[in-house]
């Protein structure tokens, strides 16, 4: 029971964690679903949604609103930014490049995060601002079991909680929904789904806004647990991997590669890092990620790709 | 001649005297470059000290016409705390000015690890306040090198001292546990070294937990210090590494009175996002805390007032005011060297002479309006460091509030150290030490 305990704890604590990753990298799955397009922004898109949160909510606390009121106009004001951003992205850099190569959309999205992450930081500051949305305390599990208990975050639990309901959603959009649909359609060829009456436009403006929204839901929670700064960024870094396992298309599969990335890389910083001197859990990550490639290249739940010649 | 042409070769001649004028004038002035990240990652601990930089010099410049009546001109380069970007930006400004670039002060331990390796074949001091290689206090052998007020060893000694005066004596500190949560670089592996050598003499276990840069993940580490429950935990960090260690170590319950980060991790931007948590919360002083003094006074007076300031929200903060004492110390070594050199724009290799002459008395910082920011500094051949004091503030929630008086860093056990892992550095890298009985 006494290395139980702190197995059960550290396993516990990075699923916990690796749902944190999913969030954001389910902003990246949706892009990738609807355009086939690698959102190298999505990373900006989180911070530029968190800046817009904190601040606009800061303000409104400040001109006296009651919390609750503060939060919702808060939440809407961040939402208008993403669907703003939504907006540029489609009808500025995307949209001029409907039929290009998939990297040459991937090039531009690199430009757009500079953008983003320029202007957000212009507009809204570049500080650290504490974000207070969820409990951040802790419970102390099983007790009686395990010497010392099993701790677990709340906020953790309410990142799980947040991403459960966006798979949820998620899933239903792209299933039941007409414009889902469309996005499915849009995602296998552009110029088929033009040439049957989908207006791409609208399409990739929804897709944009949809993974603003989601950007915006992983910001609350990163943000609460950092504080929303400039760092949120590096968050895309936690993401890529959780990506390559799960596959770039689908969204059980940004979760469950979560899952395996946050408590591979937390059991491996705990269990082999003392003895190769720690902070292993950033390339550990990749590490699995490659071993996965090697093996199913289009990622555990991603779509098989066979081309005829 | 048409109007037209008269006021056209009236401004060919205006700008052709001010072409003539300029050079006349640029040669009064010395140039200050400023290695800068008001971007990126470490950005809100970046900017408040590249603030306080800047608006020193300004009034200097402002307030007194320049040093001696050489104006300072200085350009920022943002490295975003890269080495490279800071080895580039070195490269860019280093020979600019009439007489290339007075000294560097890269606020970074990687850059000043690179740049170490550059200065003397440029001949340009280093003044690497509170932070770089801990051996270049040895001025025997990093002749180029000032690492001004304490180094990670100076802060790790401390640390350990008043560790063991909370605990009631020296004795007391055998059998006990001290984790050092660092930030995986050069910066976060400096104190080690002394933190092990400490452990040996004192009888306590020590334990070094790595964070990976920029320290937005630390789950893992604290967990393990949840099952560990060490006695205290010093906390090496930078940037969003330390509020997110505060906001994991309240997550696991440990208690923030037994945190104690260096100077690097005890400013208002490391514990303002933890809110509440990091109340209780203790870190080291590089002899100054935030708050205003009389130099603040006149920047009020000289530079605020005239809208020429950099400062925001950060004037008279922690990083704010190291940066002002930064800059004090780099114009007052061009100051003492203007006193053998002449009045005039200097070399780097005037400058170095400055530094190592370089005499803060208790009087000349009063005057100077730094009185109760930091005491007596003064740099020598073989010392590069100046001082060896530091103390302890507390986070209240609202403020840093000073804990302790100044703690001496113990030279029986560092001393030795700085002349071991100097004399290393020198087989190293084929130096031959100077012999300080000659230099002049």
């Amino acid at each position: 029971m006494d290395t139980l305990g702190p197995f059960l704890e550290i396993l516990i604590g990075g699923l916990l964690s690796g749902v944190l990753y999913s969030l954001v990298a389910l902003g990246f799955v949706l892009i990738f679903k609807a355009s086939s397009v690698f959102n190298f922004a999505q990373g900006a898109m989180v911070l530029l949604a968190g800046l817009a949160l904190v601040r606009s909510l800061d303000l409104l606390i400040g001109y006296g609103f009651p919390v609750w009121a503060a939060v919702v106009l808060a939440l809407v004001f961040a939402g208008g930014v993403m669907a703003l951003t939504a907006y540029f992205a489609e009808r500025f850099v995307l949209g001029p490049l409907v039929n290009q190569d998939s990297l040459t959309l991937f090039m531009a999205t690199i430009g757009l995060a500079f953008i983003l992450l320029g202007a957000g930081q212009i507009i809204f500051g570049s500080d650290v601002y504490p974000l207070a949305l969820y409990p951040t305390d802790a419970w102390i599990l099983l007790e009686s079991v395990f010497p010392g208990g099993i701790l677990v975050n709340k906020l953790d639990i309410w990142g799980g909680v947040i991403a459960g309901l966006l798979v949820a959603g998620l899933a239903i959009f792209f299933q039941r929904t007409k414009i889902g649909r469309a996005l499915r359609a849009v995602a296998d060829d552009h110029s088929a789904a033009q040439s049957v009456g989908i207006s791409i436009d609208w399409i990739w403006f929804v897709v944009w806004l949809a993974s603003g929204l989601v950007a915006l839901a992983a910001a609350t929670v990163w943000g609460t647990k950092l504080g929303v700064q400039f760092s949120i960024v590096f968050l895309a870094l936690k993401a890529f991997p959780v990506l390559i396992i799960g596959g770039f298309t689908s969204v059980p599969g940004a979760i469950v590669g979560g899952l395996l990335i946050g408590a591979g890389e937390k059991l491996a910083e705990a269990y082999l890092g003392p003895f190769i001197g720690g902070g292993i859990e950033y390339w550990f990550a990749y590490v699995v990620a490659l071993l996965v490639l090697l093996v199913r290249p289009q990622g555990l739940f991603g779509e098989r790709i066979i081309e005829r010649i | 001649m048409t109007r037209t042409r008269l006021a056209l070769a009236v401004a060919a001649l205006t700008v052709g005297a001010t072409a003539i004028a300029e050079p006349a004038m640029a040669q009064n002035e010395q140039f200050f470059p400023s290695l800068v990240y008001r971007t990126g990652p470490y950005a809100p601990n970046g900017v408040p000290f590249a603030d306080g930089v800047a608006d020193y010099w300004t009034l200097i410049n402002e307030r007194d016409g320049g040093i001696n009546g050489v104006k300072i001109v200085f350009e920022e380069c943002e490295t975003g705390y890269a080495t490279d970007k800071g080895v580039e930006c070195y490269e860019r400004l280093k020979g600019k000015g009439p007489t290339g670039a007075a000294y560097f002060s890269p606020l970074s331990t990687g850059i000043t690890f690179a740049l170490t390796e550059k200065v003397p074949g440029d001949k340009i001091p280093l003044l690497t306040q509170g932070y770089g290689r801990s051996e270049s206090r040895d001025g025997t052998v990093f002749p180029w090198n000032f690492i001004a007020l304490g180094s990670y060893w100076t802060a790790a000694d401390v640390a350990v001292q008043y560790i063991a005066k909370e605990m009631g004596g020296l004795d007391k500190l055998k059998g006990k546990k001290i984790t050092l949560v660092y930030h995986d670089s050069p910066y976060g592996k400096e104190p080690i070294a002394a933190l092990e050598a400490r452990a040996k003499k004192d009888g306590f276990t020590f334990k070094a937990v790595p964070v990976t840069h920029p320290g937005v993940e630390q789950k893992s580490q604290w967990l393990s210090i949840r099952q560990d429950r060490p006695d205290y935990v010093l906390l090496w960090g930078w940037g969003v590494m330390n509020s997110t260690a505060i906001k994991e170590a309240a997550a696991v319950a440990y208690p923030r009175d037994h945190m104690i980060g260096v100077w690097w991790s005890g400013a208002e931007p490391d514990v303002t996002p933890a809110g509440d948590q990091a109340k209780g919360y203790k870190a080291l002083m590089l002899q100054h805390g935030p708050g205003e003094f009389k130099v603040h006074q006149d920047l009020k007076k000289y530079v605020i007032s005239k809208g020429k300031g950099a400062a925001k929200d950060d004037f008279a903060q922690v990083l704010y005011n190291r940066g002002l004492i930064n800059s004090m110390i780099g114009v007052e070594a061009v100051r003492t060297a203007q006193e053998k050199f002449g009045k005039k724009p200097l070399t780097g290799e005037q400058i170095r002479w400055g530094f190592e002459n370089l005499n803060l008395t208790e009087a000349r910082i009063k005057e100077l309006g730094f009185e109760g920011m930091i005491k007596p500094l003064k740099f020598s051949c073989s010392d590069h460091q100046g001082a060896d004091v530091a103390r302890v503030q507390q986070w209240d929630g609202k403020n840093w509030k000073t804990i302790s008086d100044y703690f001496t860093a113990d030279q029986s056990v560092l001393g030795p150290m700085v002349k071991e892992h100097a004399a290393k550095y020198a087989k190293e890298h084929n130096i031959t030490p100077r012999d300080c009985s000659k230099s002049s």
